[in-house]
């Protein structure tokens, strides 16, 4: 409701929803307002820490069904920015919008999840003491508010997305398994996995392939090559192999802002970045 | 100087001390070194009126020899006896006033000499008057307060040659505002006015309250000068009074903040270092403040003569023993449960509970007594009602000198860059060649030897018991918790600002109202700013 | 493949028969012998034992309770004392006033107070009490645990506020002027619902209701646990930035699981004060609530049954020791503490699970 009301708020406010899309659809991610063609506005996006700008009047903007590479050298940035689109962080200025409508800035953690984005963390995050099936579970996209979860019990169909995704994700045969339990790179799938259940619209991805073998990281490539289209994604990435495989734009962030944007071979060609990675 | 030296033989001065010593001369020799037949009678038999005349007239004489018979009358040991009059002795016999004859026996039906208390009141009197002449500088203090709560003006010209015999400044100073009091109803104006104005100069209530029936429209004798010196005298008093009030609560409230300054710092070490909730740490507050009683007991036994300077050797063995027992518990515990705070906590309660129990099993579960040195009673008299004790001055001056070599240590010695570079990369500092081991024990000693360190100051001001950390630990964390974490400039503030606050709280609320308002305070605070006053920002601040 | 029915979801076939065991020894056993022998006969069941039983289930209640937070969400309170003291306490109130319904209590009395305290208006009846009882500990529970999730307070930080809240609890009802009999607390009940309250019948039927009590908070336990809302809890412990991610707002979780927590520690007080007969501030002491997380820890943490082992067992060593040897409890406190959360640290439950496996293997 808290989502709904603060969206609500934007849209009188800020005006900046168009007539045609109706309030009530922007909370289902399936409706979620991208008719001008872009998921994600970042726009003038200052995070400070202590003086330190970790974020620098960051400019960027995602388009619908785009799979977006960033990268850049440590304290680049790129962490502070997943934080504020995931509303981890509250910027200090600048706008954050998902969609047309969704003001990320005015909504928490839980509500920004709700509302279609999904995180992968870089150091794999999933329930250790739950089994690889419950993870799932729970991160199925599905009414989360406490009442819901005391009397909730799973029907048939979402016991087949379930599967479904245990199939994709290649865990079928662990499903009983304590998560705890699991490799280093099972537990990147499953925390993937987990996020696909969420059904976001928009995936974010902080380095996804580490701790993979080149032969999982070759089948997450494919895998993220395959969601690009009906989702969004964000992938923070340093293996360069592995941004060939998948991307088609990269984004360079240095110092807390857009240093350059391009293919990989034009960033690469870039002299500004080739100072960044190489020089000093 | 010279000059002041000089002026001791200034002519008026001169005389008038010719003229003192000529008068003492004359009351030697006239009168009878101890009380005469006459006056003893009238004491011992006498009804109260005879009896306080006889008093009256035994201070101004103001001669020694009269102590033993008066001191007798007040312990209730003198005794008529027929014509004589017995001073009772405690092994039963008695001696005669007048004769010193000795009797080996008091007689059975010797009459006790009671008196009521208006001739008590006289009789304290005269005994000040008489103690004033003692050669103890302490007897004479004692006997220049007594004479202050009760100002006679009979007394006035003994107040006089005890003033200029008196060389204490202090005692001078206080036989001064006495003479003051006694002089506030004089009939010369000029006497009076300077009375006032002396009294103007203290921060007594009690001379306010002398001064206070002067302002009164009818007051005899004053006009409308002498009326505004007196108000004048009475703001002076007033002003002092409020000062002191507030100074003293400042400094009582640095003087606590100090205090959980030295129990918290310790924790702020090992919390913010490494991480580790330590719910012994009062316990080790507590070693430290046994050390120093063991200290002090052998000092004692085979030193006497060093004994006041017990504290300074009590020092490094408290921060040695409370140091020793931390690092025994980090390698034999703590060390286990690194990255588990919660399990931590409980086990270092559990070791709390053990360190109590053997406390009790050694010394008792009984508070034992840890003396001041000299040096470390009294205090300075600031105002009346703002008297700074030198044991506080000295947790004050103590707590900033440990927070000064604390911070020193870490920011400017080989072992505080580890134990910086354990904090901030563990595996990074053990691939450059840092013992961590090793550096996590010393970081945890040091902590805890800081809790000794601690608990030997707090053992000069408070009771030293085995539940004497319990006292601490809630307050310590709070200080922590609010300085925020790895902040020893956080703990600093957070404590003196704590401290200051109860104190402040205390004035109109009490103890323990203050105390829960400063927890709720903190609760609070810590809503607003979860990472307490210093909040570490960004990456780290949620690790 | 047990997730069949509601039923085996909440307990197993061996849960199941140990708890109607444990039914039966405490509703039927325990008063029989109590009851149906004379004082004296070697079958007959002394009072005392009822009464230590009954304060021991007690206990269990709480530690129950404990697990739900601490094993089960991972918030470790060190301040689960005052809810159970501030639940004694309404009960108190009512047992005060049944002395002398007419009158002030006696602690009034010596006190020379002229009039009750407006919060102790209308406590004379039995249900408004136990209103209190569960209103008064929620509400302080609520608001805590509002104001404190939601600024995100976790962790060691989290347990050492809520030692200060039952520090500070403590020192006010230390307080005369507080209104709840300062030092001494209640004492010298009389009567409850017009039974004498030191009658063995009243004894056993309070000694039932506990047992009762007991069983039906540990399956609402294991209703909640073993539900989604469980699994959320668990999710909490262990990754509560994951569980955000996943669109779960922990906040109403974090406050349900610690507010029904502190409920039930506040029944179990108001069973605790007419079986022991006394309540004073000491039950907020932060020791005392400290020992509630070594019961759970010994009997196992997020188990919900090994907490209720690890009450009993802990607190049958200590009433043995503080009888025999009151000098060595501490040590053998202080000792369990310490090899408990270094050695087993699944406690009694994951060295019996242990075991089983080994058996099976």
């Amino acid at each position: 409701m808290n989502a709904l009301d603060a969206i609500r708020q934007d849209s009188d406010t800020d005006n900046i929803s168009g007539d045609a899309t109706g309030i009530g659809h922007v909370i289902e991610p399936g409706v979620l307002d991208t008719t001008h063609g872009p998921i994600l506005y970042l726009e003038d996006i200052t995070v400070s820490f202590d003086g330190f700008k970790a974020l620098n009047a960051l400019t960027l903007t995602i388009d619908r069904g785009e799979l977006h590479c960033i990268i850049g050298p440590n304290g680049a940035g790129k962490t502070t920015m997943m934080d504020v689109i995931t509303g981890k962080t509250r910027p200090d200025s600048g706008t954050a919008f998902f969609g047309q409508t969704i003001d990320l800035t005015r909504l928490n953690e839980p509500q920004i999840a709700q509302a279609g984005i999904g995180r992968k963390f870089q150091k794999p995050t999933v329930f250790e003491e739950l089994t690889v099936y419950e993870n799932l579970a729970l991160a199925m996209k599905t009414d989360k508010s406490i009442w819901a979860s005391l009397f909730f019990r799973l029907n048939g169909e979402q016991r087949a997305r379930i599967d479904e995704i245990l199939a994709l994700i290649r865990l079928a045969d662990e499903a009983r398994r304590q998560a705890g339990m699991l490799a280093h790179g099972q537990k990147q799938w499953l925390e993937i996995g987990m996020l696909l259940m969420q059904e976001p619209q928009l995936l974010l991805l902080d380095e996804p392939a580490a701790g993979m073998t080149d032969e999982e990281t070759a089948r997450s490539g494919e895998l993220f090559l395959s969601l690009a289209g009906r989702y969004t994604l964000i992938v923070v990435e340093h293996d360069m192999e592995f941004i060939r495989q998948i991307s088609r734009r990269v984004t360079v962030l240095h110092e807390g802002s857009v240093l350059a944007s391009g293919t990989l071979d034009q960033v690469q060609a870039d002299e500004r970045v080739i100072e960044v990675y190489l020089g000093r | 100087m010279l000059r002041s030296s000089f002026s001791l033989f200034s002519l008026p001065t001169f005389v008038f001390r010719l003229a003192v010593v000529w008068l003492l001369f004359c009351f030697s020799l006239g009168a009878e070194a101890r009380p005469d037949a006459g006056q003893l009678t009238a004491l011992a038999a006498g009804d109260n009126d005879a009896k306080i005349a006889a008093l009256q007239q035994l201070a101004a004489q103001a001669e020694t020899d009269a102590l033993p018979v008066l001191e007798a009358l007040q312990d209730d040991a003198l005794y008529l006896f027929g014509q004589s009059v017995l001073i009772a002795r405690a092994d039963g016999g008695a001696v005669d006033a007048l004769t010193d004859e000795v009797l080996a026996e008091l007689p059975a039906d010797a009459e006790n000499i009671t008196i009521n208390n208006r001739v008590r009141g006289a009789l304290a009197v005269t005994l000040a008057a008489i103690r004033l002449a003692s050669n103890h500088a302490s007897t004479r203090l004692e006997a220049i307060e007594a004479l202050r709560a009760n100002p006679d003006a009979a007394l006035l010209p003994l107040l006089d040659r005890a003033w200029a015999k008196e060389e204490n400044a202090s005692i001078r100073k206080r036989i001064e505002i006495t003479r003051a009091m006694m002089r506030l109803q004089d009939t010369d104006r000029a006497v009076r006015l300077e009375a006032i104005q002396t009294l103007g100069q203290t921060s007594d209530p009690a001379n306010r309250q002398l001064l206070e029936p002067l302002l009164a429209k009818d007051a005899a004798g004053m006009d409308p000068e002498l009326r505004a010196a007196a108000q004048k005298a009475v703001t002076q008093i007033n002003n002092r009074l409020a000062r002191g009030e507030i100074l003293g609560g400042i400094f009582s409230g640095l003087s606590l903040g100090s205090i959980l300054l030295l129990a918290a710092l310790g924790l702020a070490v090992i919390y913010g270092l490494m991480g580790v909730i330590n719910m012994a740490h009062g316990e080790l507050i507590m070693i430290g403040a046994y050390a120093t009683y063991v200290t002090q007991t052998l000092v004692r036994g085979h030193a006497p003569g060093w004994f006041d300077w017990y504290p300074l050797l009590a020092l490094p063995v408290s921060f040695l023993a409370a140091a020793l027992v931390g690092i025994a518990m980090e390698r034999l515990v703590i060390r286990h449960l690194y990255g588990r705070p919660l399990e931590t906590l409980l086990a270092t309660w559990g070791i709390s509970l053990i360190l109590i129990q053997t406390v009790r099993t050694f010394f008792g579960a009984q508070n034992v007594a840890v003396e001041n040195p000299a040096w470390l009673s009294g205090g300075i008299e600031i105002y009346s009602n703002l008297i700074l004790p030198y044991n506080r001055i000295a947790i004050i001056v103590f707590a900033a000198a440990v927070v000064l070599a604390v911070a020193l240590l870490l920011a400017r010695s080989r072992m505080g860059l580890f134990v910086r570079a354990v904090t901030q990369n563990r595996p990074m500092a053990r691939c450059m060649g840092v013992p961590t081991g090793r550096v996590d024990a010393l970081t945890f000693g040091l902590g805890a030897g800081i809790a000794g360190l601690a608990g030997s100051a707090l053992s000069q001001i408070g009771n030293v018991g085995p539940e004497l950390g319990q006292g601490y630990i809630v307050d310590s964390f709070m200080v922590v918790v609010l300085g925020g974490v790895g902040q020893i400039a956080g703990a600093v503030y957070a404590a003196l600002g704590l401290g200051v606050l109860s104190k402040f709280i205390e004035g109109f609320a009490g103890a323990v109202l203050a105390k829960i308002a400063i927890l709720l305070m903190i609760i609070a605070f810590i809503q607003k700013r979860p990472q307490g006053i210093f909040a570490l920002k960004g990456r780290f601040a949620e690790q | 493949m047990l997730e069949k029915t509601w039923v085996f979801r909440l307990l197993g076939p061996k849960g199941w028969s140990g708890l109607a065991l444990f039914a039966c020894l405490a509703l039927v056993a325990v008063p029989f012998f109590n009851l149906a022998f004379p004082e004296g006969h070697a079958l007959y069941l002394s009072t005392h034992w009822v009464t230590l039983i009954g304060k021991i289930m007690c206990y269990a209640i709480v530690a129950l309770a404990m697990d739900l937070v601490w094993g089960y969400t991972g918030i470790l309170s060190l301040g689960h004392g005052v809810f159970f003291a501030l639940g004694g306490y309404a009960m108190g109130m009512y047992l005060m006033r049944a002395i002398d319904p007419a009158g002030l209590p006696p602690f009034m009395v010596f006190l020379d107070w002229q009039s009750l305290p407006w919060f102790w208006q209308g406590t004379q009846h039995f249900l408004y009490a136990i209103f209190l009882v569960v209103f008064v500990p929620g509400l302080l529970a609520f608001l805590f645990g509002f104001f404190a999730f939601r600024s995100r307070i976790k962790g060691v930080y989290f347990s050492i506020i809520t030692q200060a809240m039952t520090l500070a609890a403590m020192l006010l009802f230390f307080r005369n002027e507080t209104g709840f009999g300062g030092n001494n607390g209640f004492t010298g009940f009389q009567s409850i619902l017009g039974h004498s309250i030191t009658a063995p019948e009243t004894r056993v039927v309070l000694f039932a209701l506990t047992a009762l009590t007991l069983i039906f908070f540990l399956l609402l336990g294991r209703y909640i646990v073993t539900s989604r809302l469980g699994r959320v809890l668990m999710a909490i412990r262990d990754a509560e930035s994951r569980v955000m991610f996943s669109g779960y707002d922990p906040l109403p979780y974090k406050l349900f699981i610690w507010t029904l927590s502190a409920v039930i520690c506040a029944i179990a007080g108001a069973l605790f004060v007419p079986q022991v007969g006394i309540i004073n501030p000491g039950e907020m002491s932060p020791a005392n609530s400290i020992e509630i997380a070594i019961w759970v820890a010994v009997g196992g943490r997020g188990t919900l049954v090994g907490p209720l082992i690890g009450a009993g067992v802990i607190n049958g060593v200590k009433s043995w020791f503080t009888v025999s040897f009151p000098e060595y409890w501490l040590y053998v406190l202080g000792f369990i503490f310490i090899l408990v959360t270094l050695f087993l640290p699944r406690g009694i439950a994951g060295l019996a699970g242990r075991f089983a496996k080994e058996q099976k293997a």
